[in-house]
């Protein structure tokens, strides 16, 4: 299948062995996680096997001996890629969000993160404060400014990195735009103090001209194609989610549906048996295309509504007696205590109505939420029969349905409907608290 | 429901278009009621996607079209738009009935809206179709039980009350037809059931229809939202 490759992230968790990995593949990243500023340290201790702090300290003791720290971690932080290195098995939970995405961007930063920045801030002042550089010491300001917007502008392309991982997230272009921008703006303040410092300020306006000149005949040479580029990019990445999308049907429709198809052909003579596995296969399908809610849910799980429990027993209902049951639900409610109890009354109708009145056609299940009542009626097309034919030790429907009702609060009629068949209807206050 | 009309001797003709982008089905359902002697019912033309279907529909000028909902080159609803002039000619009108797979509420509600008299899924009977076609023919609503279903939820569920209140909310006795519609009654069953004349349980499923069409659109539109549907 096509789409193999591109469901990698699922199917790599899916696939990839958890226990027998003590010795991961060691490969320099630094660090998304629990980072302070570029995550050098961090990827750092991660890859060395030793602890952050012991790296951090590292650095800034090299940053004492004539800043050296700090040009290391430049260098670092320009070089290495951004990755998920350094970080100790991190609990799962942690890194997805419950809706299945991934939690980059919610992350705050941190109090750690903000403590280093500005003591960063500081340091720099400091050394700087400090540093005696005689004629050149006016150039320090603005190399300062340039450094500051080149930064600025890579931590922006780090979080271009980040988002490639998230997939594609909607989100708002405005802040990355500002960023770029205040970057440039900063890097140009920089350059223009240094062509001011130098005594040329008389030519500024000409240089300043020239730059912009340059600066726009690239951009109009390079500008199409970089368009053009991330026209494709973002056309690809739509190919890859469609991609995905075709492989999670054609995943379903073969594990399901063929399967099916396979049991239909070995039993095509016994007809009950076929159309049970199609009924079955048909309301699974339906269920599937129409409500994407029902997506993926395990079919074991206790319903928690009423319209699912009417659902859930008409489907198992249907399973078992290979008749088919129409079910109508308006309105809905969340199971209480009586409810159940009807619920289960409602089934013994069911299982009656597809036992005895199934050669009539198709059994009709209606229930509603009105208020505070809840009303179930199960009709079949069956001959019907007089209830008080019934011999008394034939106890399914006076005590499943009838008793059942009455114990919980509710009320119960078994009536023959005008044209043949059995209606069994159903009525029930529900507990507590109005919706 | 009735098996009436496969066994009598018909008087009646109605003359019907298939629309259904499925040969087999298309095959089918001719097999099932296009025998024109016994049921009354006359396939004079099949159409399997939009542009056939307005041009065949166009040409034969047929009393009903049978409609699937799921057509290529727009679906059902794009059918009823583009034919909304015959569906308002006054001596000649056109009917039409979806026959549907999908009973997804969007569905339902879409072709509804767009101006079909009926919906009937596709599990109906030979003779239940024969008879929706013939009550469609006549000017009448055709509901499935699951239709009645959502046209009910859409009515009920929404909590706050529009400011057209009086003219949008089902009467007490529409409600109840369509509540035993939903419970799998016959027409007949239901004039039984309520002591009225089967005219009358018709009289009340075309009002409901018309409120549907006409003035609970935002209603609608609002329920359908909410459960995005829209």
């Amino acid at each position: 299948m096509t789409g193999a490759s591109t469901t990698q992230p699922r199917a790599g968790g899916a696939y990839a062995p958890a226990a027998p990995d003590p010795v991961p593949l060691r490969k320099l990243y630094r660090s998304a996680e629990g980072r302070m500023l570029g995550g050098v340290a961090r990827g750092l201790a991660g890859h060395l096997g030793v602890p952050v702090s012991w790296v951090r300290l590292v650095f800034l003791a090299l940053l004492m001996a004539q800043g050296m720290g700090a040009l290391l971690y430049a260098v670092f932080w320009f070089v290495v890629p951004l990755g998920v290195g350094g970080v100790e098995a991190r609990r799962p939970d942690e890194e997805v969000a419950p809706d299945g995405r991934r939690h980059l961007f919610a992350r705050k930063p941190d109090r750690g993160q903000v403590f280093a920045f500005i003591a960063l801030i500081v340091g720099a002042a400091i050394f700087l404060d400090r540093l005696h550089l005689g004629r050149a010491n006016v150039y320090v300001w603005p190399l300062v400014l340039i450094g500051a917007g080149v930064a600025l502008v890579w931590r922006q392309a780090d979080n271009a990195r980040r988002a490639h991982w998230v997939e594609v997230s909607r989100r708002k272009r405005v802040l990355p735009l500002a960023r770029g921008a205040a970057g440039v703006l900063l890097v140009g303040a920089g350059v223009t103090g240094i062509v001011v410092l130098q005594g040329s300020a008389e030519h500024l306006g000409t240089v300043l001209q020239a730059s912009l000149a340059v600066l726009v005949g690239i951009a109009l040479l390079a500008g199409p194609s970089v368009v053009r580029m991330t026209q494709d990019l973002s056309a690809e990445r739509t190919m890859r989610i469609r991609a995905q999308e075709r492989a999670e049907v054609a995943a379903h429709v073969h594990d399901s549906v063929l399967h099916t198809l396979t049991l239909i052909q070995r039993n095509a003579e016994d007809s009950r048996e076929v159309a049970r596995l199609a009924r079955a296969q048909e309301r699974e399908l339906r269920a599937w295309l129409y409500n994407p809610e029902g997506h993926g849910k395990d079919e074991s799980d206790e319903p928690e509504t009423l319209a699912e429990a009417v659902r859930a027993n008409a489907a198992e209902v249907e399973d078992h007696h290979g008749v088919p049951l129409e079910v109508v639900v308006v309105g809905d409610c969340p199971l209480d205590e009586r409810l159940r109890a009807q619920m289960q009354a409602a089934r013994e109708a069911m299982v009656n109505a597809a036992k005895y009145g199934g050669e009539g056609g198709a059994v009709q299940v209606y229930a509603e939420v009105e208020g505070r009542t809840v009303f179930v009626s199960v009709r079949d097309r069956g001959p019907g029969f007089d209830p008080d034919a019934v011999p008394d030790d034939r106890m399914g429907v006076r005590e499943s349905i009838i008793g059942r009702m009455q114990r919980n609060g509710g009320t119960a009629r078994l009536r023959s409907v005008p044209d043949g068949g059995t209606e069994v209807e159903l009525e029930m206050e529900r507990a507590e608290e109005t919706s | 429901m009735t098996n009436g009309t496969t066994t009598e001797p018909v008087d009646r003709r109605v003359r019907v278009v298939l629309v259904d982008d499925h040969r087999m089905f298309r095959t089918g359902v001719q097999a099932e009621i296009g025998v024109t002697d016994r049921t009354g019912v006359e396939v004079v033309g099949e159409a399997a996607d939009v542009d056939q279907a307005v041009t065949v529909i166009t040409a034969s000028r047929p009393e009903v079209v049978l409609l699937d909902v799921h057509l290529p080159g727009g679906g059902g609803a794009e059918v009823l738009r583009r034919c909304a002039g015959m569906l308002a000619s006054t001596e000649a009108p056109i009917r039409f009935l979806a026959l549907s797979v999908s009973d997804a509420a969007e569905d339902v509600i879409g072709v509804i809206r767009g101006g079909a008299r009926g919906y009937v899924t596709k599990t109906i009977t030979g003779s239940d179709l024969i008879d929706a076609i013939f009550r469609v023919r006549d000017g009448d609503a055709v509901f499935s039980p699951r239709l009645a279903g959502f046209v009910l939820d859409a009515f009920s569920s929404t909590a706050a009350p529009p400011v057209d209140e009086d003219l949008d909310r089902l009467t007490q006795r529409e409600r109840e037809v369509l509540r035993l519609i939903a419970r799998g009654y016959a027409y007949k069953e239901i004039a039984k059931q309520l002591f009225i004349s089967v005219k009358t349980v018709e009289s009340h499923v075309s009002a409901v229809l018309r409120k549907l069409q006409l003035s609970n659109r935002h209603e609608l539109t609002r329920w359908a939202t909410a459960r995005r549907l829209v």
